[in-house]
């Protein structure tokens, strides 16, 4: 009964957008991408849902050819128009959508979100009339600029205005786009300017007006410089991201190895534990948003007490033998991958990025820096930070450096130096635990993961210098921006291969590393 | 002191490195049992052994478990029909773990230890390059069930992926279309081997002929399991300024899971750069969240949401199977095209034998031609015989938010694999063709011309 009544009053109201609305829920894509136009050209932000549900997969046809909206969760049909729950008759049936469609559908969106009194939906909308939309929408666009009043959006709605006016017979009118456009630096135009003044058929330049030919140079030279500084701040912060990456692969190394000297060939394999301790714990909360916050400590003690439990069992036997040390570990490291593969399977398993970590900070135009990889640099400062602390300021951290100096002594004055090589091994661990959490939200976990940092992790180490913390901060900072400086230069493979050649030259000359420890035992 | 430790290290986990890759794991749950090393050799009565050599752990095991599990299905399909010759079918599973080398040594094993009278397996065209001089020289018979970039057609390997002409160069050509986008720059970004390699070769010689020039095409490698995609996406973005630009992705492996995290963390969108891939099925989207992904394209020749009554039982048979035997990832397993293809291979080949009455290789590589199977695709889908690639139709779908395609273009029906492309100026003329008087997968005479036939080896 209220089915009936709600759409009786539909009816009795507007015909052209009910049956546009209508019209977005068809089999045929021609009808669709007219249904589009027409709501375009009706301009009634009352068909913002719909649309919205037609890009998101949630439009459905009803058996009566009207149109609705599905929602998956309560599992009601709700009227495409009115957004009233309604008795749908059945089957109602799912509309597919193409780029096609999208592709017009966008601007139509970003024409209709004009008028929202949200700000920041508005400042998307225009961003996005900036690249694309009709040339009919230049009028809305004129009257949604004199009405706003949030500077930011106003700019963005200038700069769509600009891209109507380029085409405009008018020079002025041109001339006024231009400096709009130079001043916005978006290379979203670099084309159109490059074409206006590239020759046209008949060897004459295709802008007519010297002065409009001018300001267009003015504005492609804006752009292109804009584009190299995006380009170089661009590379730096992926290079900083990357060595965030090889930090946390290195750091809990730089323990174990640093200062017990331990060559720990399953290392790799405890990165490897905490990232399947992360996968574990979003299983175990069924992938509740902060899981990942859960999954630090869990990942922590669980690594942790691996490391000390292999250090009592196997490694104390073996100090001061490093090469059964190094054949030991490596056996631990098969076994360690061996028992991931029969619990949880060969194949990778799926670790998410929670929400809060999901897309990116848009720092200017052309440079997004996704959050994850934000998460990661914040994390592993943090995680340094608290390394530091502790070897620097505590009563733990003054007796792991007086084992590391002198054994004999430590232990003549009454530091229990067994005790203190397990805890230094199970911090470690525990810290390559910590990174195998950064590294589920960038790469794949499977029980390989391990595999590809061992050699990395070395590489940081050694470079920095055995024994310092801040040798491997340097090294992995270097490492990371030489790598993303070279990699536009020379492509992936070819970056990854001269970084390594460099290394080795490096290690010939300075074999101490880029931090020695001085002191008078060290010779 | 410490430099010397160093190389030591290098040394080391070099060797560590290496030698890890090559210890066999064990299978992984759900297998079957791998026979004995010493199995005796076949006889008439016992079962009929069939090698299935996919990697079931490394870089590529995301695409390849699932062809060992809908490999078993079908050899359990066939055996519940009363098996081959009334022999039953026995499944050898080896895992050669993403290691080209040792496809080639497990494919030995298979041949000549365990006596199968056929393997099917492989993914990269790294690792069939790897068996296939193993294959040719002890005359044994594989069926190659994936995409691949052609330039090879051999006497003792069926292909029922499809070749570049089935599936990138329809891709291509929809983009440029109207309702692909009109695309005008295109971005060839691949993982480093011979598929990638020699599929945008084929490409950039067919963009030529179509108007587009070099400075309109960019193309990027990465290692395999490369998992740091910011830079390359940054190129992308800065490479589409203008053009209306679109991505050809022969990413192979678990890279596609961070290559596609960087393109929507980054708010690249279908509608401004549409990135089609040729190695991106539904379970390659399966680890992925696809909502930042939804209107990227994949071209194939099946996909799982293609409704025709013969498919809707392949699936059907499918999740039955999986949870019969409980393989991992339970209802939310999915069927893509070369598990379709896997399994229109072994039904080939099972009616082959039945035809030719024997398990032997010369005489079913004669039967498996012509062999006809309604496919799940949709169509009866023939082998050629000349060529050794199925006729297949093409399908190009757009993803959807639940990990499924939406088709947007489709072929009438199935063409015909070219096994060598016209488009590569090298390969202007060559023919492969095996049946009389050409009798060769490469050439460009017969080779029992009219004339004086010299043997030209």
């Amino acid at each position: 009964m209220t089915a009936a009544v709600s759409w009786s009053t539909a009816h009795a109201g507007p015909v052209p957008l009910q049956d546009a609305i209508d019209g977005l829920a068809s089999a045929s894509d021609d009808t669709i991408t007219e249904s589009v136009t027409k709501l375009g050209a009706l301009d009634d932000p009352r068909a913002i849902p719909a649309l919205d549900a037609l890009m998101d997969d949630r439009l459905r046809l009803g058996a009566d050819s009207h149109a609705y909206i599905w929602d998956s969760k309560t599992h009601d049909a709700r009227d495409a128009l009115t957004g009233q729950v309604v008795n749908a008759p059945r089957p109602l049936k799912e509309v597919e959508v193409s780029n096609e469609i999208r592709r017009a559908a966008d601007p139509v969106l970003a024409q209709l979100h004009l008028g929202s009194p949200d700000a920041e939906v508005r400042l998307a909308a225009a961003k996005a009339l900036s690249t694309a939309g009709s040339d009919q929408a230049a009028a809305l666009l004129h009257r949604a600029l004199a009405r706003e009043r949030d500077p930011k959006v106003h700019e963005a709605l200038a700069l769509a205005i600009a891209r109507v006016d380029l085409a405009s017979p008018d020079p002025n009118a041109r001339l006024a786009a231009l400096d709009i456009i130079a001043r916005s630096a978006n290379d979203d135009f670099l084309s159109t300017l490059q074409q206006m003044l590239a020759p046209g058929d008949n060897g004459a330049p295709r802008e007519p007006d010297g002065r409009v030919r001018a300001a267009a140079a003015h504005a492609r030279d804006a752009i292109v410089s804009h584009q190299h500084l995006v380009g170089f701040v661009g590379e730096l912060l992926h290079g900083l991201s990357l060595a965030s990456v090889l930090l946390f692969a290195a750091l809990g190394l730089a323990v174990t190895f640093g200062l017990l000297g331990v060559i720990n060939m399953a290392h790799g394999e405890m990165l490897m534990l905490g990232a399947y301790a992360t996968y574990t714990v979003q299983t175990a909360t069924h992938g509740s948003r902060f899981y990942l916050l859960a999954a630090i400590p869990v990942a922590f003690l669980a690594t942790a007490s691996v490391g000390v439990l292999l250090e009592r069992t196997v490694i104390r036997h073996l100090y001061k033998r490093p090469l059964e040390t190094l054949l030991a570990t490596w056996g631990i490291s098969l076994g360690l991958i061996q028992t991931i593969r029969l619990i949880f399977g060969a194949q990778n398993v799926s670790v998410a990025n929670p929400d809060w970590l999901a897309g990116g900070v848009e720092i200017t135009h052309g440079l997004v820096l996704p959050w994850a990889r934000v998460g990661v640099v914040g994390f592993v400062v943090v995680v340094s930070a608290a390394v530091w602390f502790i070897l620097q300021r505590t009563r733990f951290g003054l007796q792991v450096r007086a084992v590391t100096q002198n054994r004999a002594m430590a232990a003549c004055l009454g530091i229990p130096t067994k005790r203190v090589d397990a805890l230094v091994f199970g911090l470690g661990c525990g810290i390559a635990g910590l990174g195998g959490v950064a590294l589920s939200q960038l790469g794949n976990v499977g029980p390989e993961l391990g595999q590809s940092y061992i050699i990395d992790s070395f590489m940081v180490v050694v470079l920095g210098g055995v024994g310092r913390l801040a040798g491997a901060v340097a090294a992995a900072l270097g490492l990371g921006v030489i790598n993303k400086l070279l990699e536009p230069l020379s492509g992936a493979v070819l970056g990854k291969i001269l970084v390594l050649v460099f290394i080795i030259l490096f290690i010939q000359r300075r074999p101490q590393g880029l931090f020695a420890l001085k002191g008078r035992l060290e010779t | 002191m410490r430099g010397n430790q160093f190389v030591m290290f290098l040394l080391a986990s070099t060797l560590v490195a290496a030698c890890s890759k090559s210890e066999a794991p064990a299978p992984a749950p759900g297998a079957a049992p791998a026979a004995p090393a010493a199995a005796a050799p076949a006889d008439d009565k016992g079962p009929i052994k069939v090698g299935i050599l996919h990697s079931l752990s490394g870089t590529m095991a995301i695409s390849e478990t699932s062809l060992k599990d809908v490999a078993l299905m079908t050899i359990e399909e066939i055996n519940e029909g009363g098996g081959v010759l009334g022999r039953k079918l026995q499944p050898v599973v080896v895992d050669p773990a993403s290691n080209w080398p040792l496809f080639a040594e497990k494919a030995r094993d298979l041949i000549q230890n365990q006596k199968v009278a056929v393997t099917f397996g492989c993914w990269t065209s790294v690792s069939r390059k790897s068996v296939l001089p193993v294959y040719e020289e002890l005359n044994g018979l594989l069926f190659y069930p994936v995409q691949y970039e052609g330039e090879e057609s051999s006497w003792n390997v069926f292909y029922t992926g499809a070749a570049p002409n089935q599936q990138a160069i329809p891709a291509v050509e929809y983009l440029m279309g109207k309702k692909g986008g009109s695309a005008k720059r295109w971005v060839l970004l691949g993982t480093d081997y011979v598929y990638p390699r020699t599929t945008n070769k084929i490409l950039r010689y067919f963009l030529h002929s179509k108007g587009v020039t070099d400075d309109d095409i960019l193309e990027k490698y990465t290692p395999f399991g490369h998992s740091d995609y910011q830079t390359i996406v940054a190129d992308i973005k800065k490479f589409a300024t203008g053009k209306r630009t679109a991505v050809v992705s022969t990413i192979n492996g678990d890279s596609n899971v961070p290559f596609y995290k960087e393109l929507g963390n980054q708010g690249i969108k279908a509608t401004d750069i549409p990135v089609v891939a040729f190695s991106v099925g539904e379970e390659e989207l399966r680890g992925i969240d696809t909502k930042p992904l939804v209107g990227q394209l994949a071209a194939w020749n099946y996909f799982q949401s293609i409704d025709n009554p013969t498919n809707k039982a392949f699936i059907d048979k499918w999740m039955a199977y999986v949870k019969k035997n409980s393989l991992p990832g339970g209802d939310k397993r999915v069927t893509n095209d070369p598990m379709e293809a896997t399994y229109i291979g072994i039904h080939m080949w099972a009616q082959a034998v039945e035809q030719a009455h024997t398990t032997n290789v010369d005489a079913v590589r004669q039967a498996v031609g012509y062999q006809h199977f309604k496919g799940p695709d949709g169509f009866d889908i023939t082998m050629d015989a000349e060529n050794h690639h199925l006729h297949k139709p093409v399908y190009i779908g757009e993803v959807k938010g639940d990990g499924q395609f939406h088709v947007v273009w489709k072929t009438e029906g199935p063409i015909k694999a070219e096994a060598w492309s016209p488009y590569i100026p090298d390969d202007k003329g060559k023919i492969a063709n095996w049946l009389y008087p050409w009798a060769c997968g490469n050439c460009t005479a017969a080779k029992f011309g009219g004339q004086a036939v010299t043997a030209s080896k």
